[in-house]
């Protein structure tokens, strides 16, 4: 994540020089720190130090529990399914509100945003009804046998429905400023619009779609809102991960749910540096 | 013949592009489409490619008439002015797409690849990627992709513009002689009238969507058809003078009416070379100011203010400057070796009048 | 979340004509897909939403808002907003100046930091608090001999708020300040301006849309926020901000009563959407006015011959 400096002396003498320049550095880079150890480093540490005191067994006690495990399970099947679907649509809806002029155009760009824009207490709630037995849609679920809440089925869509923005939102960008050139000359080459897309957009709009799917991943694998409602948080079927920290909680076991915080924190370490790692590899191809 | 364009029209919504052209371009040749832009000489290339579909006329490629034949089948090779290379891929993959894209053999494949690399010095970048190349070498795989799959007709547009000034020199000459190399039929757009001069055999001068002129570069210099051409393709001094007592009169200036008749403007217009210059302020008929001296390499520009305050340029090799001895601020007398009065925008130009006996002008003044 | 005010508000593609298209027909069943998905998907559940709200007719509707409890978890959602956003927006104005005017060892770092709530569960922040502030927290016996109570009540609350928000402002303003660069800053100083006019006469007017932008997210995640708070919270009704008193109704049964006072937060939604896409237009318009120098692509217009045939230049 931090990425090598230049040579030495001349960080110095540029350090120097826009030091100079502008003023405000050490009050909002103070400031900047003061803020982040408060509201992060200082909680976080308290969090570690505490987990730390459980011991190892009983961190790997709470943390490999039958239960924690099938809901790790089922947080990472879950996300996985609701990110890569949401690859699929995302991707389409990126495509097409770049590419296409049609009514409606803007109010569909627009809708995007509804599930960043909607608290997901809300979403979960008209999920929950939307898809239940009674529900709009899940009414026609039923007698295809689908259980539309109270099952991982729900449980995906909404996962689906928090982390779609992030894919359309990382590769409307990109498609955007891909040269229609290109497209062009593999024309004029020979290909034709199949082969174009998947020899030469695809491969160029790639490192976003997996960032897409990283974030979208990275999303779901922490959202609790919107499950609360939707999962009926079923042991060893719809529970997810946070829902076995909250049950810790609800319980007074503490040290519990600081392990299993632990745990989850470690992931999302792990998930942050793997998106950064994508964005230097994308970046590869540019100047 | 290898393109041939009968009354092509292009229009997009309400603003036409290109308006009924026709021209033939012969196997071989390589051709020039020049004008400013707005002028629809990209809009030209891009129908030849198949990359726009012309509203009205027909489009002959090799004597087939290729206007519902599509981009993909045409068999054209087209260089992109950003030149569009494909960033995942390696300088090798780049050439090969088209190759692949007709499933030739592997082997075959290589062979080509290898060629190209050779024949456009690109040796020792096949496994780079386009991000690590200069801009020259980018270019260059361009041209190279473009060439792999044989194509008939190569298409350029603006293949100088993306090059700094010192690259471009380089890269015309290179053009020039990649031209004699493969004897392909080349069409290339442009907006600099120097380089379509330099590179061309023929010149197709556009402007606001209409062909103005099709030419060598010296026909269009020497017999520009109208003042557009006239004035685009070298410097030329317009004077725009009204008729008095038979004479066009503009300052101290003055012309023949040219049949004017009393009260009307004429437009005379004159090349920098044709403006002959001496030191001493009596040898010719009109005096100036040379108010400053342009250094443009072996060749220098004056710019001549007359006591009314007009300014012409004139043209002068190094030697003659030296040899006259002129310096900046120095009154000096110049006449008008050659003019010719400029006709109003659509109709042809008449020819040129050289005063051969400075009486002609003499008259009456 | 890779999003900005750029990226995000960049005019709609006039892409004149492409030589090389989908036939139309490919490109109307692709509308038609995407069409279906977002209707089914995101415009359902928001209609399905105050159709249930309102299902039981006003007055149902009304005396589920007016009752004690909603009262005071609105009270609770407007406090912790009013708390929140004003610290966000100076953390983010500062960290965006650090970043974007300095250079500095470990910028990256802290880029990466400001990036973590984006990564972290909701639900983790709550337990980091609580690891903090609670009974057996590290501060925990400090706080109880003071008779202080931060997690389980209004301050951790805040606390937790902070932490999932934080990055909004600070996310938006980044790539804004530094597309524009330091030139006019330093312009301004060889005027003779000091510090604070520098920022006040040449900062903010140029990223005050991006700023206002990310106070509207800001504000819209503050009072939508349901894990982070919802582990700190005691969960006692009238002690607990708007989305937990949804989820609160709608354990007990009370699920019309729930949608009415969800339609609060959905409605919250709709108006941050409309005044994301009034920013939008005018960003755009004073784009095209030439006010705003943006990276966005450059679409040529006007009589140019690229009008018709983009291409470009490199």
């Amino acid at each position: 994540m931090v990425r090598p400096n230049p040579e030495p002396e001349e960080t110095v003498k540029r350090q120097d020089k826009m030091r100079r320049l502008l003023p405000g550095f050490r009050l909002t880079l103070g400031f900047t720190l003061f803020y982040l150890s408060v509201v992060v480093l200082i909680p976080m540490s308290a969090m570690i130090l505490r987990g730390s005191g459980i011991g190892w067994d009983g961190f790997w006690k709470y943390v490999l529990h039958p239960r924690a495990i099938a809901a790790y399970k089922l947080s990472l099947v879950a996300s996985m399914t609701a990110a890569l679907l949401n690859v699929l649509f995302g991707t389409l809806l990126a495509w097409v509100l770049v590419r296409y002029t049609f009514p409606g155009r803007r109010l569909m760009d627009a809708l995007v945003d509804v599930p960043f824009a909607l608290p997901t207490a809300v979403a979960g709630l008209t999920l929950g009804n939307l898809y239940g037995p009674q529900g709009w849609i899940g009414q026609w679920l039923a007698p295809m046998g689908i259980a539309g809440v109270n099952s991982q089925f729900g449980v995906v869509i909404a996962l689906m429905f928090v982390s779609l923005p992030f894919v359309v939102r990382t590769v409307q960008p990109v498609l955007e400023s891909f040269e229609q050139e290109v497209e062009e000359a593999a024309a004029t080459l020979g290909a034709g619009r199949w082969r174009t897309f998947f020899r030469v957009v695809l491969p160029t709009l790639l490192p976003s779609i997996i960032t897409g799917f990283a974030l979208a991943f990275a999303r779901a694998l922490g959202e609790f809102g919107s499950i609360q409602f939707v999962s009926g948080s079923i042991p060893f079927r719809t529970e997810i991960a946070p829902q076995i920290l909250i049950q810790h909680l609800d319980e007074h076991e503490t040290a519990g749910a600081i392990a299993v915080a632990l745990f989850l924190l470690i992931i999302s370490f792990l998930i942050l540096g793997t998106i950064n790692l994508i964005e230097s590899w994308a970046r590869r191809f540019q100047n | 013949m290898s393109i041939e364009l009968r009354h092509i029209s292009k229009r997009f919504g309400d603003i036409t592009a290109v308006r009924n052209i026709s021209f033939t371009v012969g196997e071989g040749e390589l051709v020039g489409l020049l004008g400013p832009s707005g002028g629809g000489k990209t809009t030209v290339l891009r129908m030849i490619a198949g990359l726009e579909t012309p509203t009205e006329g027909d489009l002959f490629v090799r004597g087939r008439r290729m206007n519902d034949v599509p981009v993909q089948t045409r068999n054209i090779g087209f260089v992109f002015q950003g030149y569009a290379l494909f960033k995942t891929m390696t300088v090798f993959d780049n050439i090969a797409f088209g190759l692949r894209i007709q499933k030739q053999r592997c082997a075959d494949i290589a062979a080509r690849v290898e060629e190209l690399v050779k024949t456009l010095g690109l040796e020792g970048l096949e496994r780079r990627f386009p991000h690590q190349l200069s801009g020259g070498q980018r270019q260059r795989v361009a041209i190279a992709r473009a060439l792999a799959p044989k194509p008939n007709v190569l298409l350029l547009d603006e293949p100088f513009g993306a090059v700094d000034a010192k690259i471009r020199q380089e890269l015309r000459e290179w053009l020039v002689q990649l031209h004699d190399e493969l004897n392909i039929t080349t069409v290339f757009v442009t907006h600099d009238q120097e380089e379509a001069m330099e590179v061309s055999n023929r010149i197709l001068i556009f402007s606001r969507g209409n062909l103005e002129q099709l030419g060598t570069p010296r026909e269009v210099y020497e017999q520009p058809r109208n003042e557009f051409v006239a004035r685009f393709i070298g410097v030329m001094n317009v004077l725009e003078m009204t008729v008095s007592g038979g004479i066009a009169r503009l300052g101290g200036l003055s012309f023949p009416a040219h049949g004017h008749s009393e009260g009307q403007t004429l437009r005379i217009g004159f090349r920098p070379y044709a403006v002959q210059v001496s030191m001493s302020p009596n040898e010719y008929r009109h005096q100036a100011i040379l108010k400053h001296t342009y250094f443009l390499g072996i060749m220098l520009r004056l710019e001549l203010e007359t006591p009314d305050g007009l300014v012409v340029r004139a043209r002068m090799s190094k030697e003659d400057y030296a040899r006259l001895k002129l310096e900046d601020g120095m009154s000096v007398s110049f006449q008008i070796r050659e003019y010719r009065v400029l006709a109003r925008e659509g109709e042809i130009l008449t020819p040129e009048v050289s005063i051969a006996h400075p009486t002609v002008l003499g008259e009456g003044i | 979340m890779a999003r900005s005010i750029h990226r995000v508000l960049t005019p709609a593609n006039t892409r004149s004509r492409r030589g090389a298209d989908e036939s139309r027909l490919t490109q109307w069943l692709l509308i038609g897909i995407a069409a279906v998905f977002v209707g089914l998907f995101l415009v359902l559940p928001l209609v399905s939403m105050f159709y249930e709200a309102f299902r039981k007719g006003p007055r149902a509707y009304i005396s589920a808002l007016t009752q004690e409890s909603t009262l005071d978890s609105i009270r609770y959602t407007l406090t912790i907003a009013v708390l929140v956003v004003p610290l966000n927006a100076l953390f983010g104005i500062a960290a965006a100046w650090a970043l974007t005017r300095f250079q500095f060892r470990g910028k990256a770092l802290l880029t990466t930091l400001i990036d973590l709530p984006f990564a972290i569960s909701p639900v983790v922040v709550g337990v980091m608090l609580i690891a903090l502030f609670g009974y057996q927290g590290w501060l925990g016996p400090w706080l109880r001999a003071h008779d202080l109570k931060v997690v389980f009540a209004l301050p951790g609350m805040v606390l937790a708020t902070v932490f999932v928000t934080f990055p909004f402002v600070a996310r938006e303003l980044i790539p804004m300040m530094q597309s524009q660069g330091t030139e006019p800053e330093q312009a301004a100083l060889t005027l003779g301006a000091s510090g604070w006019q520098v920022f006040w006469h040449v900062t903010l007017p140029s990223i005050k849309w991006a700023l206002l932008y990310g106070l509207i997210l800001t504000t819209a995640r503050a009072m939508g926020e349901f894990g982070a708070v919802f582990v700190v919270s005691n969960r006692i009704a009238g002690e607990m901000p708007i989305p937990l008193w949804v989820d609160n109704l709608n354990a007990d049964h009370r699920g019309s009563e729930a949608f009415a006072v969800a339609s609060l937060l959905a409605f919250l939604a709709v108006c941050t959407l409309t005044l994301k896409a009034w920013l939008e237009s005018r960003h755009q318009h004073e784009e095209a006015a030439g006010l705003w120098t943006t990276d966005s692509p450059v679409v040529n217009s006007g009589e140019s011959e690229t009008a018709f045939t983009p291409h470009t230049p490199s």
